[in-house]
């Protein structure tokens, strides 16, 4: 059993179950991949697996380091790379071994990770879901945060307070979506609900932690 | 929804079955209805004044005459609860949304074959 597979975002649908409830469902294309490293706790401190998803890729596109990475796995074609730890109960992997969306079965449940899109400098209302002020009759407060720290106590602004700043853009994990389909002639693995990022941005699909 | 993969996961999973109708066109919609353990079907008869949406989520609206009353059912094209769709009879309109339908009754709102 591979800890899980990588792959991308193709787009969102919706299906029908068998007693004629909508599930909302997401498709990505899982695999295939390759095994470029093998991590041990001998020489690496801990057990796990570097997966690379096998796409169409410009050799001139990969640094000269990462080519010399991936020539010790013998492998091509690689540009994303993800790490994924191994548990025990899972099979051991050499350099070059392929992993398959097959290795997943429909009723399973996955993590998903992916990099949430990015949406720029947002402000308090946007990010943070603050509830703003009256637009209209003479309200003179309309979008802003409010209060922050008052003058005399505690006259400063407490760590963490939330604000206004960059919100996306960064790593964001789903967990325990259900895998409703797998289609192993295309690739394709069927999951229930949303992903995180845009149509076509890589995700790692991991068997769910718990 | 131009991706190649999703457009044919789309119509893999897309109902084979029901026959080409448009707008204006007069179907009996055969509804799997269910009974406690038994599942009968029953029939919905009336004018398509809609089709909306594309993929596993296309819809029909269909407006039918009940006891004097206007009565309007919206029928997901892909749902298992759906038997079967019958053409009944076609109809010759000049737009794809006969939401006009609404404000007229009787000889008003037949519509002419096609």
């Amino acid at each position: 059993m591979s800890p899980g597979i990588l792959g991308r975002k193709i787009g969102m649908t919706q299906v029908f179950r068998a007693d004629g409830r909508v599930v909302p469902v997401t498709l990505l294309k899982a695999g295939p991949c390759v095994v470029v490293q093998r991590k041990t706790p001998l020489t690496d401190g801990y057990d796990a697996v570097q997966l690379g998803l096998m796409e169409y890729v410009k050799p001139a596109r990969i640094n000269k380091p990462r080519t010399g990475h991936l020539k010790k796995a013998n492998v091509e074609g690689v540009k994303f790379l993800k790490e994924l730890r191994l548990r025990p109960g899972d099979d051991d992997f050499k350099p070059g071994d392929k992993v398959l969306v097959d290795q997943f079965k429909p009723a399973e449940k996955v993590d998903v990770i992916g990099i949430s899109k990015g949406r720029g400098f947002a402000g308090v209302v946007r990010r943070h879901h603050f509830r703003g002020g009256e637009a209209t009759h003479g309200s003179m407060f309309h979008r802003a945060p409010g209060s922050i720290g008052a003058s005399s106590y505690p006259s400063r602004v407490f760590p963490g307070t939330r604000m206004a700043g960059h919100m996306g853009n960064h790593r964001v994990t789903v967990r325990n979506l259900e895998i409703i389909d797998v289609n192993a002639e295309d690739n394709v693995l069927v999951v229930k609900g949303a992903v995180p990022g845009p149509n076509g941005g890589y995700v790692v699909v991991r068997r769910a932690k718990r | 929804m131009n991706n190649t993969l999703l457009t044919k996961y789309i119509n893999s999973k897309k109902r084979q079955d029901v026959p080409e109708f448009r707008p204006g066109d007069t179907v009996r919609v055969h509804v799997k209805i269910k009974e406690g353990d038994k599942e009968r079907l029953q029939a919905f008869e009336g004018t398509v004044i809609a089709r909306k949406n594309s993929g596993m989520g296309e819809t029909i609206t269909v407006r039918k005459i009940s006891f004097g009353h206007g009565v309007e059912r919206i029928f997901p094209l892909n749902a298992p609860v759906i038997d079967r769709i019958e053409v009944v009879r076609t109809g010759k309109v000049r737009r794809s949304k006969l939401y006009y339908l609404r404000g007229l009754r009787g000889k008003a709102a037949r519509l002419k074959e096609r």
